[in-house]
């Protein structure tokens, strides 16, 4: 359901067992939907960044925001501020190939959009491909007319611009 | 380093006992053998075997609710855990601190092989279970980790926004041997307490008060929680403002008060109902706003500025959009708010509002129309609070007698009315009642019961003989699950389904059955000798109340109207 823009919250948590499951169960049982949640650990090895993007409005937002800062286990949050900040999405797509010919359009529009192909058999490519949503759905569309074999996207990770920080000493 | 040598159970009890834990509601079994093992002979903490876990968590909520201080409740793993369920989301919902205390099948160990997520016998994932309904779970992996986490679970449990902590104690862990070390700090970096209050918010709310027309003060739970009783007390005084409160907030203002309203929402006090949707300036103070309190949003003090002091940031613009929003103690907010109010204000005796708040509270109160001497549940709630002291303790069960007790009853003291009302769980009050005893020995306290409500829970008669904690039920007995036949009634054209009880079992025989005492009344005599009876002897006492099955709780705000639409003769 489109109610706006992608948001995107970022939130430091305790890198320990369980965290995940209190904080997609918080979005479940509040009703607020998730596009996509990725997790890492972060430059602390005891501290993990959790990147949640979200389609709400800003009352919503709010709300999420102030429902995960409730949770003991969750350190920062914040929405990140529009325009202010960089996202990248990591994609492995795995493409049917049937002739040389394909095999080369195929590399070719890998290159335009600055991907790496990874893997090579006699009738298929993985192509690694970085960037935005929308740049990975431009590819996607025309891998299509290849025949899309096999496809995992990471989701959404962010941060911030410049000194505008979510940092627990921050 | 002051370390010992200990088992994980022992560890456990030490740390209880650091926390001043006197009393432990449970059912043992299994997985918690170890700790009741070490709790053989333990003089310091006292063991209240009830009948079914459900209840040893309402009690430990009763407990918790009477006293201010953290109830304890234990129970085996599998069965036992999940029959905890109910109690500890009734706690959450009512922000009542407990700890919930389970076994598990064992995580490791020298004799036993890892358990955890084998499907053992009686396992279940209990943390996962009681995840949206408890502040926060943990299960300790090790000995030495359970002094701290005993000391953050109490600690998360009683501050902020109180609510449940359950932690899971694998079996290996209670029975091994470990060196221990006990500290009394807390290491919690991630628990967020905002209790001071916002000295610019405080004077932004100071000016709307001071110039406030026809000010409102609508109390919920958290003044009870806060112990801000007294200063909600001067602030009314202050502003000369009448005051409502929540279901919740039954209690934290003296309902004898010439400012008391009573309680707001969909069975609120009409005059409460009213005057609320009349204010210009709303000042709430520990409150979630819930839709019971509520109702309607969009005519729910729609012309009225609001301000919300409120420990939990969550709830601020959750269901209510807040002019001046304070996050802090409501103890500390109300002291610096009245400071700052009383030298802005220009004190106007017998204002407009004032008449009209007078005037209100005679036409609408629901106490006037009188027929004193009918067994009906305003007369004998009339007389429960003539022939109690300030001081006793009222639980309810859920339904029309809770509601009943809500108008009628006039809670005078915090602490005293202590009853279900987030999650409404039917037969919540007699445990309740129990835990509210052992808290409060010295006190009555008397469980305000549907005879629906008492029947699932009613076996809790055999803990309160055993254990001897002598507290009184009174059965308002209809006959039938009165409050969903009165929506059938009213809501469903009087199509009755599934609410007749037919014949109910005999109340007075079933309290002799247990060796309590039963009673039975058929006039308002009847039932002041009884209660007499019942609170001078040192008996759990049973009253049955025969009533009328076809009685109504008005007022009645349908759901989906407002406040303002109350409907019913009150
Ligand atoms: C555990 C539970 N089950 C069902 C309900 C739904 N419910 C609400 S009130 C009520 C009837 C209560 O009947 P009774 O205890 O006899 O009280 P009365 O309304 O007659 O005073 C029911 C079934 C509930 N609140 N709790």
């Amino acid at each position: 359901m489109e109610t706006g823009k992608t948001k995107v919250i970022s939130v430091l948590v305790e890198n320990k067992p369980g965290v995940l499951h209190t904080i997609s169960n918080l979005f479940r049982r509040r009703n607020f939907n998730i596009e996509s949640i990725t997790v890492g650990p972060t430059e602390q090895a005891d501290i993990a960044r959790m990147t949640i993007t979200v389609n709400e409005d800003e009352k919503t937002i709010d709300q999420i925001v102030k429902q995960v800062a409730k949770q003991i286990d969750v350190l920062r949050v914040g929405e990140l501020e529009e325009g202010n900040f960089v996202m990248r999405e990591l994609s492995l797509i795995k493409v049917k190939v049937e002739s040389s010919k394909e095999r080369s359009d195929i590399i070719n529009f890998a290159e335009v959009f600055r991907g790496r192909i990874i893997d090579v058999s006699t009738d298929s490519l993985i192509i690694e491909i970085t960037g935005t949503p929308d740049k990975i759905d431009a590819f996607l569309n025309l891998m299509k007319n290849f025949g899309i074999i096999e496809l995992a996207r990471t989701g959404i990770t962010a941060l911030s611009r410049g000194v505008k920080s979510i940092r627990i000493d921050g | 380093m002051n370390m010992t040598q200990m088992s994980g159970a022992e560890a456990l009890l030490e740390s209880l006992e650091r926390q001043k834990v006197d009393t432990v509601f449970g059912i043992l079994g299994g997985a918690i053998l170890p700790v009741y093992d070490a709790l053989c002979g333990n003089k310091k903490i006292r063991h209240i075997l009830a009948r079914h876990e459900q209840c040893a968590a309402h009690a430990a909520e009763g407990y918790a609710r009477a006293s201010g201080k953290a109830g304890v409740c234990m129970a085996t793993s599998g069965p036992g855990a999940t029959n905890l369920v109910t109690g500890i989301a009734n706690a959450y919902m009512d922000s009542s601190p407990i700890i919930a205390l389970t076994g598990q099948v064992p995580s490791s160990g020298a004799n036993t092989s890892y358990m955890i997520g084998k499907d053992a016998f009686q396992e279940a994932d209990i943390i996962g279970i009681v995840t949206a309904v408890t502040k926060y779970s943990y299960q300790p992996r090790s000995i030495p980790e359970i002094p701290s986490i005993v000391n953050n679970a109490f600690y998360i449990a009683t501050t902020g926004r109180p609510g449940p902590v359950l932690i899971d104690l694998p079996k290996n862990i209670q029975s091994e041997i470990a060196d221990v070390e006990f500290t009394n700090k807390i290491s919690l970096r991630g628990y967020k307490l905002s209790t001071e209050p916002n000295q610019t918010r405080i004077s932004e709310a100071a000016n709307l008060l001071a110039k406030a027309e026809r000010p409102i003060i609508l109390a919920g739970g958290g003044v009870i929680t806060a112990g801000a009783s007294d200063e909600l007390i001067q602030m009314s005084d202050l502003l000369m403002a009448p005051v409502a409160t929540t279901f919740m907030g039954k209690g934290s203002f003296p309902e004898n008060h010439p400012l008391s309203l009573g309680s707001i929402g969909m069975h609120g006090n009409p005059a409460a109902n009213k005057l609320i949707g009349e204010s210009d300036v709303l000042l709430a103070v520990g409150t979630r706003f819930s839709d019971r309190a509520t109702a309607n949003l969009d005519s729910f003090a729609p012309n009225a500025k609001k301000i919300h002091i409120e420990i939990d940031n969550a709830e601020i613009n959750k269901n209510i959009e807040i002019d001046i929003p304070i996050v802090a103690d409501a103890k500390k907010a109300l002291k610096m708010l009245l400071i700052a109010t009383s030298k802005k204000l220009q004190k106007a005796e017998g204002t407009m509002w004032n008449k009209m708040v007078k005037e209100a509270k005679e036409q609408l109160s629901p106490l006037l129309k009188e027929r004193p001497k009918d067994v009906i549940p305003k007369n004998l709630l009339i007389t429960l609070r003539k022939l109690l002291p300030a001081s006793a303790i009222i639980t309810t069960e859920v339904g029309q007698n809770q509601m009943w007790s809500a108008l009628y009853f006039k809670a005078l003291q915090p602490r005293t009315f202590i009853s279900s009302g987030g999650l409404g769980t039917m037969g919540f009050g007699f445990p309740a009642a129990i835990g509210a005893k052992v808290a409060c020995p010295e006190r009555q306290v008397v469980d305000i019961a549907g005879d629906g409500s008492f029947i699932m829970t009613e076996q809790e008669l055999a803990c309160s003989v055993a254990e001897n904690i002598p507290v009184t039920v009174i059965v308002l007995n209809n006959s039938v699950l009165g409050m969903v036949a009165q929506w059938q009634r009213t809501l469903y054209k009087r199509r009755y389904m599934a609410v007749n009880l037919g014949k109910t079992p005999d109340f007075v025989k079933l309290a002799e059955a247990y060796g309590a005492q039963g009673l039975r009344i058929n006039s308002i005599e009847e039932f002041e000798k009884a209660i007499k009876t019942a609170t001078t002897g040192n008996i759990t006492t049973v009253i049955d109340v025969p009533i009328s099955s076809e009685n109504d709780v008005v007022p009645f705000v349908p759901p989906g109207c407002g406040l303002p639409q109350q409907r019913g003769d009150y």
